[in-house]
């Protein structure tokens, strides 16, 4: 299965200046914590004079799928909200360009980092989920807000961690959760307007970015060192490069989809969850049939 | 008393079917050695009872598990529905005790009375042991207020937080699972999963009666749709006596105990019979209600069947008898809005091999009753009769009405035009249908005719449309009875006066003959 996606990942190195990457990524709230924390426990200190960071852009090959209506009209407080109709915002492409794809550093990092005490809101306006890919941080706080004055439910469905499913039945209410383990995606859906969803991952430190509405992205403040970048779609699966960042460099990393990926990517919503038992005893969880 | 005579009908339904299912499995797998010798642990109790819907590995995916709707329990997933801790967390031991004793009404978990109270904690330290979860984690009771009462108060109060917390989305104005939602709802696998009727208590998972349903509020139902409503009541956008009262008017949608299953409907005999299946004289009419279960006998089978039940009454007059049935059924087919809820059963479990029609389909009942006789000493076989013993059929369809119909098994029921003289009609409302059926008592045709006085059977099939049910995909009862009151006989009134005159006749003979024989 692995085979048949192909990676189309081009790596550069463009530079040795600290801070002349490319355009702003929405890092969702995850701004690494080069001792400005305010938290109890001790962020690492990263030193600015050698923190290097990855930048990038994410392609898109060939036509993408069309955006599916939603038909809103059970709803007319929300629709009201899109005058030009409404449409699925699973598939963000504008100049060949993707956006919502959550990328991270998904191994290198050997420091631990503390929550950000800043919390990371996730909005339900319009009856729809902004945004809708967001990072968030281990034990970092999600405030969950409903802007709508309808009833929403908020049903997270991950694996690793412990899945909660509450009601926000009145405008302006405001919850707030969070995960105690790191797991890259935790689909989110209300089950009142079944066409709304949201993704969130939740990664144990503070290096991941929403790629914006023009493929952008940023990973700052990045200590130099050798690391797997991954980059996650919710209908075209996940693609990894390895790249080093060395001393105050900034990295080019980009990574392009296409159409054909949807048929092969893993998507969590459902997904068994497979225990594996190690020779002391211990269990631990991972995704995937036991077969693989 | 009633209840627990419902509850052992229900269970001996219930075991039929999970002992079919078990059966049926069976044939599709290769025989798995049970460790007898130590029948102590949980896990020889797991193997020997759990594991065909369970899966060996616990992830709820055993041979017989693809036939269920909800699926069992994942228990290395660990996302229990039922439990009295908040939503997100693992259920403590009292609660996993608790389902194994109890079962859970609304699905296929049975309780397990076989077994004692220890072979049960055996079997949940088993179940905990599949997931790691249990290791990082120890569930705690959330506490809750204590009833503060319902009452006629409390319960129009509820009535207005049911309206403030929107729950007719998903549960229908009347409760009955017609929501506007209703259609889409889904479980954590992504199958399709039903809005709780509200209605019919008796089958909630977690158990009916206020305070169940309370905990149901603030624990959330995991792994389904339903939330918790423990952060809103923090928020301060409910009060914790919004919730009791919100309790109260739920468990008051329904009755306070399990119907009644009792074995014949008696229809009075009135001077005028109630009219269209609206016709407010039907309620005071007498109604009696009978359990219905899927249809697993023949291929194919419906093991999720919508419809769980009908509510029978009947009245006549000498001359006609006319029935009114009445049962749940969340969606009035064909419907649109339903389309893709049929199009995910099929995908679901019925995805058996067996073609499913991928057109809207209509909503159907069929009244069975022997075909002519309704005096043998054996009745047809339930499921359509058989070609020996076929069945005379009052046939509903929810877009053409009422036809008469024969049929000789399964599958063969065809259109009858007898002669007998039978009409009706039906109405949908907010997620129940009513139907009539209108006869003459009897005619010349060659169908069955109503005597009065003696029990008739009668036996009943439904389909809903929307679930994708139709031929033997359906809900199926036994066999029960209507008995049609006789007419107010002059023997009433002759007999007491006859015992009255005979042992009058006997004392007066009795003293002249004493006094003769003193006398003489």
């Amino acid at each position: 299965m692995m085979e048949r996606i192909r990676l189309w990942t081009t790596v550069a190195a463009v530079g040795l200046a600290w801070g002349c990457g490319g355009g702003g990524g929405d890092a969702g709230g995850g701004e690494p914590a080069a001792g400005d924390g305010g938290d109890q426990a001790a962020a690492p200190t990263i030193d600015p004079a050698t923190a290097g960071a990855i930048t990038g852009s994410i392609a898109f090959e060939g036509d993408p799928p069309a955006a599916q209506p939603i038909d809103m009209s059970e709803e007319p407080d929300c629709a009201a909200g899109y005058a030009d109709g409404v449409t699925t915002q699973q598939v963000l492409v504008s100049n060949g360009q993707l956006g919502n794809v959550f990328v991270y550093v998904k191994e290198g990092l050997s420091m631990e980092f503390p929550a950000p005490s800043q919390p990371v809101v996730l909005d339900q306006q319009n009856c729809r989920y902004h945004p809708h890919v967001l990072g968030v941080q281990v034990d970092q706080s999600l405030q969950i807000q409903n802007s709508d004055p309808v009833l929403h439910n908020i049903n997270t469905q991950p694996t690793t961690n412990r899945g909660f499913n509450i009601s926000q039945p009145q405008q302006g209410m405001q919850t707030s959760r969070d995960f105690g383990m790191a797991e890259v995606m935790i689909p989110v859906k209300c089950d009142v307007h079944g066409w709304m969803n949201a993704y969130i991952g939740v990664v144990d430190h503070p290096y991941f970015a929403v790629s914006a509405a023009d493929g952008s992205y940023s990973i700052p403040n990045l200590p130099p060192g050798e690391y797997v970048l991954e980059a996650w779609h919710e209908l075209f699966g996940a693609q990894t490069a390895n790249v080093t960042v060395g001393d105050g460099a900034t990295m080019e990393v980009g990574f392009t989809f296409n159409a054909g990926m949807a048929e092969n990517a893993v998507v969590p919503l459902g997904e068994p969850l497979v225990v594996k038992h190690a020779s002391d005893g211990s269990l631990t969880t991972v995704r995937g049939s036991a077969g693989d | 008393m009633t209840g627990s005579r419902f509850r052992f009908a229900r269970r001996r339904v219930l075991r039929w079917a999970v002992g079919a299912l078990v059966g049926i499995s069976a044939l599709a797998m290769p025989v798995r050695m049970v460790a007898a010798q130590d029948a102590g642990t949980g896990e020889a109790i797991y193997r020997t009872w759990c594991v065909e819907c369970h899966g060996a590995e616990g992830r709820g995916d055993g041979p017989a598990a693809d036939r269920m709707l909800p699926r069992p329990r994942d228990f290395v997933g660990a996302r229990y529905q039922i439990r009295t801790t908040a939503s997100g967390e693992l259920p403590t031991d009292a609660d996993l005790l608790r389902v194994m004793s109890e079962g859970l009404h609304g699905t296929t978990m049975p309780g397990w009375p076989n077994l004692s109270d220890n072979e049960k904690r055996d079997v949940v330290a088993y179940i905990k042991s599949f997931s790691p979860f249990f290791e990082r984690e120890t569930p705690e009771v959330l506490q809750r207020s204590a009833d503060p009462g319902g009452g006629v108060e409390a319960t129009e109060a509820g009535r207005e937080v049911y309206a403030t917390l929107e729950c007719a989305r998903c549960h229908g104005e009347q409760g009955r699972g017609d929501g506007t939602s209703a259609p889409t709802l889904e479980d954590w696998r992504q199958l399709p999963i039903r809005a709780a009727d509200l209605s019919e208590p008796w089958l909630f998972n977690g158990g009916m009666g206020a305070d169940a349903i309370h905990t149901r509020f603030l624990t959330g139902v995991d792994g389904t749709p339903m939330p918790s409503n423990q952060d809103a009541l923090e928020a301060g956008v409910v009060t914790e006596n919004d919730l009791w009262n919100l309790a109260h008017y739920v468990a008051s949608l329904g009755p306070a105990k399990p119907p009644d299953v009792g074995e014949v409907v008696r229809v009075e005999r009135r001077e005028v019979l109630p009219g269209a299946a609206s016709d407010e004289a039907w309620d005071d009419v007498p109604t009696s209600y009978f359990p219905l279960v899927g249809q697993i006998v023949e291929s194919p089978r419906q093991f999720a069947p919508t419809v769980d039940g009908v509510w029978v009454q009947g009245v006549h007059d000498g001359a006609e008898l006319v029935m009114r049935i009445a049962w749940h059924d969340p969606s009035n087919s064909p419907d649109p809005a339903w389309q893709e809820w049929q199009d995910k059963m099929a995908a679901t479990i019925y995805a058996d091999g067996h073609e499913i029609p991928a057109e809207p389909l209509p909503d159907l009942l069929a009244v069975q009753f022997p075909f002519d006789d309704p005096t043998g000493r054996q009745h047809p076989y339930f499921l359509m009769g058989d070609r020996r013993s076929p069945v005379y059929l009052w046939l509903w369809h929810s877009r053409r009405g009422v036809t008469e119909g024969r049929a000789s098994g399964l599958g063969t029921a065809e259109a009858l035009d007898s002669g007998a003289g039978l009409t009706g009609d039906a109405v949908w409302e907010a997620g129940r249908w009513h139907a009539v059926f209108r006869r003459p008592l009897t005619s010349e045709a060659e169908v069955l005719q109503f005597a009065e006085g003696e029990p008739i059977p009668i036996a009943f099939f439904a389909w809903d449309g929307s679930s994708g049910e139709t031929g033997t995909r359906g809900a199926i009862s036994s066999w029960y009875f209507i008995a049609l009151q006789p007419p107010p006989s002059n023997t009433v009134f002759v007999a007491p006066l006859l015992a009255f005159l005979v042992t009058g006749g006997l004392g007066v003979f009795a003293v002249r003959r004493a006094q003769k024989s003193h006398t003489g």
